[in-house]
């Protein structure tokens, strides 16, 4: 029996008995698109700026369904993997995209008009959303990673931040900033499992240090050395100079303790920048430097590479009015827009070259860096030793994101105490061999 | 008593509930034992054949199929005692006379009534932090160095966070019933000198042990799916990884349906071993 | 039932039940206190307890941000249409099993508990594929059927152990009096059995204005009730204590002011055949 035939078989049976109940379901609008969206600053900008796109094009209505990210990826992912069609804009990643696309789930944008000028994109960030020629998705903003640190407590350690550090000076200026006392600890750094938490951060880092999650052969890379350095150095830098409860902190727990002057130096995302130094949020706005992601002189930067990006959804019957809406929210204008209502510190950063062209923008303290932190990523070439896949913070397999999740929790409870980074290795071996072996590699 | 006519009516009224739960039970279950024995891996293309019992033997063998069983048990058994032993205790305080004992129990079942998302994000958020915490402030009060909740004491933090939500229905039930209690009896019992630890063993308890079998089924059911609590606070991580939680990681995290489907199975199993168990306590007690 | 006691003994009572019932509330009255501060005073060292600017700026931008009606309508229609419908189901099965046991009754009803151990992650996707098929994904209707279905065997049993305590003698008398079954059901066990079924729909609506699994999984844009409206304020960027607060103060307000009311039926009526 095929699925199909037990889907209709199942039909006829529970159709009887919810059809009395079901009556008059959803009518659907043809005009209505309905976005599936992440919680992040930049994105509620962009729904609190509906109005503007809905006056230019009065015939359609736009539906938000703004969630965590955890939350929306489990939701997006269902939806699409079911055909479910709940959505008509989908906001997804530079992982995504890759895998989603070859699946034929996507539709294609190279259509969008010429004034959109796709030729604007950063290459990298362009590439990365691209599959066999397609643009399968618009970036809404693009991001590296790299060193925001407080000049102030630099200063007083009696330090000066080059403008590409180690990661040996990073520790030792981290150590050298730490005041337990007072509430400031040297480096904050992600703890908290997740693919896209702890193991983004973790895993760029040790492309650094000349670790690699596979082999060419797809043999998981967990029992090297490399990996085994990279670990340790995170876990003592972190018990030396990091915050208590480092293991539960993602991205936005250090970008709070950050803001609350608690932290010297946090690698992350460049975005995290113009929310480090808005003086709105931030107790520290004045006093934030940056500098690219550190290496260890192995040719490789711990920097890492991503897009949040707009794409459509296979299938959708508002195919014409989502790529309206998604042609509008990556624009030019839409940057231009944002930069009249919020200033030019705040526009979606990271996709377009011309933003950094653009003299408003030059004065901007982190544009440079972000600038070049993006241009020194290189997804296709990630790490020292040669692998089969493609990605710097995450390998773009479908099996990825569940595997590195439970590696991060293995990696979480290794800087909680709970294990020492051998028995967290030995764990994440075994447990990414047996996920690969059950994917069929 | 019951002629044919009534008994036959019974059975008709009964009807939609049962056809309704039937189904309810049926369609699910028999999908999802099909997928299990698929494999099926939404990303790679859907369903790509048969599996066998592939689906479940490597659910089994995974390093945390056993850990999240141990975590599941400790979870369900951990609120248990203590909402149980909160909830005697409480029901007993709330029966005393009191001026404003309307407003106190307002104050005691508030927590039924808030989700438990919403539960989960304040507790993580406004009182575990250890930098910004409630918690970690009383701490420092004190001098004492702020607990990481979370990842040092990850299981007891759940167990706080899901007993505190089931304490007010626990204490609701068990007050019903200590107001039920025979007054004269336990007078008689303080005159005749009984302490009041005795009278507490020998009288109280034994005529509440019908309400905490009756909370102990209940909650046990709600327990055992626990989701929303893991989810916001740690994710699964520091040994919370229930059985429920490590179903949505091969469902929806790996997407490997198949393999997630297998895991479902074990879990009705595990349930229903628990049921089973249970419904023989509160059967017989039933009876009584 | 006032007993008599001493004066310091009921001063003690008072004190000490008051004290832990504070306790107990507290991390709800903090979160309604956070969601009054700015987002700097909420993260305050020391904690800000009273003496703050109170602000209801928080309220504004969340609802600036989400429409709280429609999320907060969308909670009234699901959570309200399972326990109306549920009940419906409920009752008639719940009047057999009480009034006309037989040997099954008892296995009956344990069978209908032992399908709420079905686990919800587990079945997700035969239901997702199912509410496809059938058309339901993201309606408020595909979210009351499965609530209803979720809630019906709690529901069942409830009414069931309030039937069971009305006395049969009473039904005998009636039945004698030549009352119809509908009849009997109308004017004779409805006017007695009314507590039960209130505090079994109070019940009922509890568990389902606060189910989120379903809620957020089988919603989109246009049926999503409060646990999807909360599920955008876990973890923004930056500072949030103060609008998670004001969010959550919004989510559990409505059923909290109605559990409040409704504290006295609740505290009689919550037994479950706990009491003989």
């Amino acid at each position: 029996m095929t699925l199909k035939n037990m889907k209709n078989v199942l039909r006829t049976t529970s159709a009887a008995a919810l059809l009395a109940a079901v009556g008059a379901h959803a009518v659907s609008h043809a005009d209505t698109v309905t976005i599936a969206t992440v919680n992040n600053g930049d994105m509620i900008r962009m729904q609190k700026l509906t109005d503007d796109f809905t006056s230019r094009n009065p015939g359609i209505t736009l539906e938000w369904v703004t969630l965590e990210e955890n939350i929306l990826r489990q939701r997006v992912t269902q939806d699409i993997a079911t055909r479910g069609g709940q959505f008509d804009v989908l906001t997804i990643g530079t992982y995504e995209v890759p895998i989603w696309g070859r699946n034929g789930w996507l539709v294609s944008l190279n259509d969008l008009p010429a004034e959109w000028d796709v030729d604007d994109l950063l290459p990298a960030i362009r590439s990365g959303l691209t599959v066999d020629g397609n643009l399968y998705a618009a970036p809404f903003y693009g991001e590296s990673s790299m060193v925001m640190y407080r000049t102030d407590l630099m200063e007083k350690a009696g330090l000066r931040m080059p403008e590409a550090p180690t990661w040996e000076f990073i520790r030792e200026a981290a150590a050298a900033m730490t005041d337990r006392d007072n509430e400031t600890y040297g480096i904050c750094l992600r703890g908290k499992a997740g693919w896209g938490e702890n193991m983004a951060f973790i895993t760029a880092t040790s492309n650094a240090f000349g670790a690699r999650w596979f082999d060419e052969n797809w043999t998981p890379q967990f029992d090297s050395d490399a990996w085994s350095t990279t670990l340790n150095f995170y876990l003592d830098l972190m018990g030396d100079a990091g915050p208590p409860g480092a293991s539960t902190n993602g991205f936005n727990e250090n970008l709070s303790l950050f803001q609350q002057g608690k932290c010297g130096m946090w690698i992350d995302a460049t975005v995290a920048a113009s929310f480090v130094t808005n003086p709105n949020d931030s107790t520290v706005a004045d006093e934030v430097g940056f500098a690219l992601a550190p290496d260890t002189g192995l040719g490789k930067r711990s920097n890492w590479l991503w897009a949040w990006a707009l794409a459509i959804p296979a299938g959708t019957q508002k195919e014409a009015a989502a790529k309206q809406f998604i042609e509008w929210a990556t624009s030019k204008e839409y940057i231009e827009l944002v930069a009249s209502k919020e200033g030019w510190a705040n526009v979606p950063p990271g996709a377009r070259s011309s933003l950094y062209e653009n003299p408003n923008y030059k004065d901007i303290p982190f544009a440079r860096m972000t600038l070049e932190s993006i241009l020194s990523a290189d997804p296709l070439n990630p790490t020292v030793d040669p692998v089969p896949y493609v990605g710097i913070q995450f390998v773009a397999i479908p099996e990825f994101a569940g595997i590195a999740t439970e590696v991060g929790q293995e990696f979480s409870a290794a800087l909680a105490g709970q294990q020492t980074a051998a028995e967290a290795l030995d764990k994440a071996q075994a447990l990414t061999a047996d996920a690969m072996e059950a994917a069929g590699y | 008593m019951a002629t044919r006519h009534s008994r036959s009516a019974a059975r008709i009224m009964m009807a939609p509930a049962v056809i309704l739960l039937l189904g309810w039970m049926l369609v699910p279950l028999t999908m999802t034992l099909w997928f299990s024995f698929r494999k099926f891996l939404p990303l790679r293309g859907g369903d790509l054949g048969w599996a066998g019992f592939e689906n479940y033997v490597r659910f089994v063998s995974s390093s945390s199929f056993w850990p999240s069983v141990q975590a599941t048990l400790m979870i369900v058994g951990g609120v248990l005692v203590v909402t149980v032993i909160l909830g005697v205790l409480l029901a007993l305080l709330l029966d005393q006379p009191m001026w404003g004992q309307g407003m106190v129990r307002v104050l005691v079942i508030a927590p039924f009534f808030v989700m438990p998302t919403v539960s989960a994000l304040v507790w993580k958020n406004m009182f575990m932090d250890p930098v910004n915490g409630v918690l970690a402030h009383l701490w420092k009060f004190f001098g004492a160095t702020p607990v990481e909740w979370l990842s040092q004491a990850s299981l007891q933090s759940i167990i706080l966070i899901v007993s505190w939500q089931w304490l007010p229905f626990a204490t609701l039930i068990l007050l019903t019933a200590v107001q039920s209690l025979d007054r004269e009896q336990l007078e008689a019992a303080e005159m005749d000198g009984a302490p009041s630890l005795k009278r507490f063993w020998f009288i109280i308890l034994p005529h509440l042990s019908r309400a905490i079998t009756v909370v102990i089924l209940i909650q046990t059911i709600f327990l055992l799916s626990i989701f929303a609590e893991i989810f916001v606070t740690t994710q699964g991580s520091f040994g919370t990884k229930t059985l429920t939680y490590l179903i949505f990681q091969r469902v929806l995290e790996s997407q490997n349906v198949g393999l997630g489907s297998a895991g479902g199975i074990y879990a009705i199993i595990l349930a229903n071993i628990v049921a089973l168990f249970l419904m023989r306590i509160v059967g017989r007690s039933l009876d009584a | 039932m006032a007993r008599a006691v001493t004066p310091r003994r009921k001063a003690l009572n008072t004190l000490i039940a008051w004290a832990i019932g504070l306790m107990i509330f507290f991390p709800i009255l903090w979160t309604i206190l956070t969601s009054f501060k700015s987002e700097a005073q909420a993260i305050n060292d020391p904690p800000l307890f009273l003496f703050f600017d109170w602000t209801i700026e928080n309220y504004g931008v969340v609802q600036d941000r989400s429409d709280y009606m429609r999320y907060l309508w969308n909670s009234v229609i699901i959570a309200g249409g399972s326990t109306l419908l549920g009940v419906v189901v409920a009752v008639p099965a719940a009047w057999s099993m009480a009034f006309v046991p037989s040997k099954r009754t008892k296995d009956i009803l344990l069978w209908m508990l032992s399908t709420k151990m079905l686990p919800a992650v587990g079945v997700l996707y035969p239901i997702y594929l199912l509410f496809i098929e059938l058309g339901l994904l993201d309606t408020r209707t595909g979210l009351v059927i499965v609530l209803m279905l979720i809630n019906l065997p709690i529901i069942v049993w409830m009414l069931y152990t309030y039937f069971k305590e009305i006395p049969v003698d009473i039904l005998e008398a009636a039945r004698m009096d030549g009352a119809t079954l509908r009849g009997e059901i109308l004017h004779v066990l409805m006017p007695m059995a009314v507590p039960g079924i209130a505090s079994t729909i109070l019940l009922s609506l509890i568990l389902a204005w606060n189910e989120a699994f379903w809620t957020l999984n089988l919603t989109a844009a246009k049926a999503g009730p409060l646990t999807a409206f909360i599920a955008s304020y876990s973890s923004p960027e930056g500072l949030f204590f103060a609008k998670l607060s004001a969010a959550s103060t919004m989510a559990i307000a409505p059923i909290l002011i109605l559990g409040w009311f409704s504290q006295k039926q609740l505290v009689r009526g919550l037994t479950f055949g706990a009491v003989k």
